[in-house]
Order: structure tokens, then sequence, then C-alpha cells
């Protein structure tokens, strides 16, 4: 199975209480892309992205990854109630409650997404490369006798994922601070361990939420020079929601506005420069918001 | 002088069972924010437990005391860890994503129910197991002399042991790394892939392990038991906890090990009566100067 595209969002709904933060979002990723989500503060990008993610339960509509060779519905693995057509269809029934049970949005993971947060989320009292090595345990031999006594296929399993802890620390510039704790690293140094972090759990998508925040313009173009390097040497597709204007037009090759949980534009960077839902959308959105497109 | 030293040693062994039972309040306080009042009364059961397998051993005429205890061990410590994983499954899990208070008092249920089930199940009376291990240490010092029961001494060897391999799983292997990163960012570790139900159930079961390994020692040393042991003991071992920061590892064995010396000294110098007064005036006193325990870290509001 060769689908073109990565990710399928069709119809996504989400409501909070009497509050609805995205309705009936459309968009798909193609695979091997850097696509970019962006829109004015509250738009609900962040939302999409707790929906990818699993971090929220999506109210309706359907989110499709087509990664690691197989077809994931997210809603599927976070367990949904059931339906009547289930009490007629054991196979149904037994997935079913095999996700209500076991389900849950580390699932979401193991089939091929990693995502990062606005607000960076490291484990910060553990080292650098404690991180990274987290982030491997699919990898990695979990069986604890064979951690208590210290087996050889223990100790080799820990050491290639070593190994790939430094491989990563070495593609974002930060084998030098491996054994630091992570809390006590630099705000930019910070963003690229979780970078790395996600990266670290081999994931066929990538979903960074506004990677560039807080970055001054070196660091700014030495992230996009790194994002490019995931998607061309580690055939990743990225999928990023970014503020930085200039940024989001130099890197993505295709682009989704939301405003007020509704895409109100897709295409390439010269289609939504020139569009004009999206410049009003901006203009009117916030009277302090730089908007250069 | 003896006294002091009998005392210190006294202490430091009722001190390392407390530690045993204090992990497993820390523990399960590190990784859900919740305190797990029915942690004393699986204590509770692992003694009955005990005193059953050494039964059905003594049954099938097994009485050579390293096989025994290599059995009475072993399967006090499984069938705990099922009780642990149970109460978490049955209990907990199902109020994961509710207030605060309901796991507190859906845990307040569970130490009742687990109290009356062997209540029911096994009388009221307290009940007794014969000595497996006899002889003394004895020291002597000037007049006097220190004495430890062999007894004694396998609890502190098995209890500091048990503290050591502990460390060891959390520190070194990686379920303790994943336990360690999902105790920091339960979201975030499940982002990672972890299946962050999975780690909190082996959180319990680790928990009620240690408690079993302290509920063969003990019943094994004091020979009798009730079904309300798990009462006062699971009140000190809480109070081992907070002494040490609840959430530290390290911390609920120190607030043990202080706890146990604290006590056995004041009984020992000056009163047997006033030491749970004194242990817990203790406990008040550093709470007043360091309010996040000894080791443990101030809390910080996660935004």
């Amino acid at each position: 199975m060769k689908q073109d595209n990565i990710l399928t969002v069709e119809h996504l709904e989400m409501q909070f209480g009497g509050i609805k933060a995205l309705n009936d979002v459309n968009f798909e990723i193609k695979r091997g892309s850097i696509s970019a989500l962006i829109g004015p503060n509250g738009a609900g990008k962040t939302t999409v992205f707790n929906c990818l993610t699993g971090f929220y339960k999506a109210t309706g509509g359907a989110i499709t990854l087509f990664a690691n060779g197989k077809q994931t519905r997210v809603g599927k693995v976070l367990g949904e109630p059931f339906q009547s057509s289930d009490y007629v269809n054991p196979a149904a029934f037994a997935s079913r409650l095999r996700y209500k049970m076991f389900g849950g949005s580390h699932l979401v993971n193991r089939s091929g997404l990693a995502r990062t947060f606005q607000n960076i989320r490291l484990f910060k009292e553990m080292s650098v490369v404690e991180n990274l090595l987290v982030a491997q345990h699919m990898q990695v031999n979990r069986n604890l006798l064979a951690g208590i006594f210290n087996t050889p296929g223990y100790r080799k399993a820990e050491s290639r994922a070593l190994e790939r802890a430094f491989y990563w620390l070495e593609v974002m510039d930060l084998v030098d601070h491996a054994n630091k704790l992570a809390g006590s690293m630099s705000y930019g140094q910070q963003r690229r361990l979780e970078i790395a972090r996600s990266m670290c759990t081999n994931p066929e998508l990538i979903c960074l939420d506004e990677p560039a925040a807080g970055l001054n313009p070196a660091e700014t173009h030495a992230l996009s020079s790194m994002i490019r390097v995931l998607q061309k040497e580690h055939n990743a597709t990225v999928l990023l929601i970014e503020h930085d204007m200039g940024m989001v037009m130099d890197i993505s090759e295709h682009i989704v506005v939301l405003d007020h949980g509704e895409v109100i534009a897709r295409g390439g960077p010269d289609d939504i420069k020139s569009n004009p839902k999206v410049i009003a959308a901006y203009l009117g959105a916030e009277d302090d918001e730089e908007v250069t497109l | 002088m003896d006294i002091v030293l009998q005392q210190l040693v006294n202490g430091l062994t009722l001190g390392s069972v407390y530690g045993l039972i204090a992990v497993g309040y820390t523990m399960v306080y590190g990784i859900i924010g919740m305190i797990n009042f029915a942690h004393g009364d699986v204590y509770m059961v692992s003694a009955y437990i005990t005193a059953i397998v050494l039964a059905l051993l003594s049954f099938f005429g097994i009485h050579s005391f390293p096989v025994v205890i290599l059995f009475t061990l072993l399967l006090t410590i499984i069938i705990t860890g099922v009780y642990g994983w149970t109460i978490e499954r049955v209990a907990y899990r199902p109020l994961r994503n509710s207030t605060r208070l309901a796991p507190l008092i859906s845990a307040i249920g569970m130490s009742l129910i687990l109290q009356n089930y062997v209540q029911i199940a096994q009388g009221a009376r307290s009940q007794g197991v014969p000595t497996l291990l006899d002889g003394t240490l004895r020291m002597h010092i000037g007049d006097g002399y220190v004495q430890l029961t062999y007894m004694k001494v396998f609890i502190l060897v098995a209890a500091f042991s048990g503290m050591g391999i502990l460390t060891y799983i959390i520190q070194k292997t990686t379920l303790g790394r994943m336990c360690r990163a999902t105790q920091q960012d339960r979201k975030m570790a499940s982002i990672l892939g972890i299946n962050t139900d999975r780690i909190i159930s082996y959180v319990f079961v680790i928990g009620a392990a240690m408690a079993a390994l302290a509920g063969v020692l003990i019943t094994l040393d004091y020979g009798s038991f009730d079904f309300f042991v798990g009462f006062v003991i699971g009140v000190k071992a809480f109070t081992a906890a907070v002494l040490g920061g609840i959430g530290s590892l390290p911390g609920a064995m120190l607030g043990g090990v202080i706890l146990g010396l604290a006590e056995s000294l004041f009984s020992g110098l000056v009163n047997t009566d006033y030491k749970d007064v004194f242990a817990f005036g203790l406990l008040v006193t550093i709470l007043i100067f360091r309010p996040s325990g000894l080791l443990g870290k101030p809390a910080v509001e996660k935004v």
C-alpha cells in the first residue's frame, strides 16, 4: 500500500462544551513534504495538533494516518463507544473492546506520528541522553529481568539506543550537553532536544508546534535547515505550526490556513501570500500582529 | 551505652521495614498524585498470605529454612502484587480523569473492603505463625550487651537488599526510565508512545511487592497479626514517606529509617508510651522547616 498522502483529515470537529473550536476541518498532507498550518491566534491550530496526536479525542470527523505500512484511524485507537452494528459483528466488537481497554494516545505515536509542544515538555530532571533513550523504549529490551541481570542482549540493545541518541544529538548540535540535566539547558537547546527526542521514536510524520517561537533569527535559520535535514535524509514528513512567516514561506511546500476553526485557504506559499481571505483574517485578527505576507 | 546501641539496632530494623512500605506510598504519589490509603491493608493481606504459604509448606513437609523463606517470599510477593494490580485496575483507573479527591475516597473504601474481606474470610481473632529462625547474636560491651536475633539480621539484610534492587530498577533499567518519565510528565510520555496505564500498573505492583516483603519479614519476626495491623503500620509508613519528601524514592527509605530510629531511641531512653508522640512531633518539626520533606522538591505548579 503506497498512499500519496500520509495523513488525511476529514470533517474534523472539536467541541468544548458549547464552544466549537474546530468546525469541519479538511486537509491532507503529502508524504515526504514540509507543510505548515498557520492562522491568527486562537484559530485552532494547536487544537488540530492535539486531535491528531490523540491528546484530545475529536468529537467528530476522521483522522487517518498512513504510516509504518498500515492505515491507522486515530479515533479508533483511542477507543470509541460501541455501535449497534458491533453487537452482530464479533470481530468489530472485539477490536472496539480491545482499544477501549488498551488503547490510548501511545498507539498514535507507535503508528508513526510524533510531535513537539509549544511550551517545551522535556523530562527536565533527566539527563539529555536519558530523554532520548526514553523515546526509544519501543526499540530496546524492556524485559525487567534482563535489565536487572544486565544480560548481553540487554546491553547490546542499550548501546544501540545510545548510538542512535548520540546520532541525533549530533544532528541537533547538542553533543556537548549530553550529560547535562535537560532542564538546565538554554531555551533554544531545549527546543532542539525536543525535536531530537521526537525523532528518536522513528516517526514518519512529525508535527512541530511553533518550533521557532522564542528563537533569534540566526537560530531560526539553523532550525530551518535542520527541518530540511529531517525531510531529506530521514524521509520524515514535517507538519509545523509557525508564526514566523518568513520561515513558513521559506521552507513549506504546502500551507493550510485556519481561522475560527475553519480552513480558509490551502495551497502553495505563493497562492497563500496573495489570497485575499488570508490577508483579511490576519489584518482583522490582531492589531499588534505584524503581517508581511 | 549498651542501651543506646541496642535501640539503634532495633530502630534500624524497624525503620527499614517502614521504609519498604513507605516506598509504595511515595511511588504511587509520585506517579498519579494520590495517597493510596489501601496500601497499609495490602501489607496486612500479605501477612495473611505469608501465614497461608507457611502452613501449606509445612503441610507438604518442607521445613528447611532457606527453602521455606524463598518460597514464602516469592509466593507472597507475587500474590500481593496481583492484589496491587487489581486494586489499581478496579478502584483507581476508572477515576483517573475525575477530580483529585475521587480516587482518595475510593482508596479509603478499598481499605475498608480489604479489612472486612479478610475479617470474614480469616476470622477476627489474631493469628500466629511459628518462629522459623532461632538464635541470637550477642555482643558484650562493658557490663551490658547488645543482642540481635538472627531474624532481625535477616530483616536488615532482606530489607536493604530490597531497597537496593528497587533503586537499581528505577535508576538503571528501561522500565525504571519509563517510570521516571511517566512520573515527570504523564501526557508527554504517552505522546512518546509509552503505555502510561501499564506503567502505572507496574508501579502499583512494585509498591505491593515491597509491602509484601515487609509483610513477610514482620510476620516472621512478631509471629502474630490480625486484620487491623495494616492501619497503624500504614500510618507510620505514610508518615515516613512525608518525612522523607513524598514522591522521592530515597526520601521514603531515609524517612523510614529516621522514623524507626526516633521511635526506638525515644522508647528506650525516655518513655515507651510517648514514642508515637515523639515520632509525630519530629514530623511536625521537620515539616515546619522543610515543608516538602527532607529530600522532596518544593511543589511547582505545572503549566
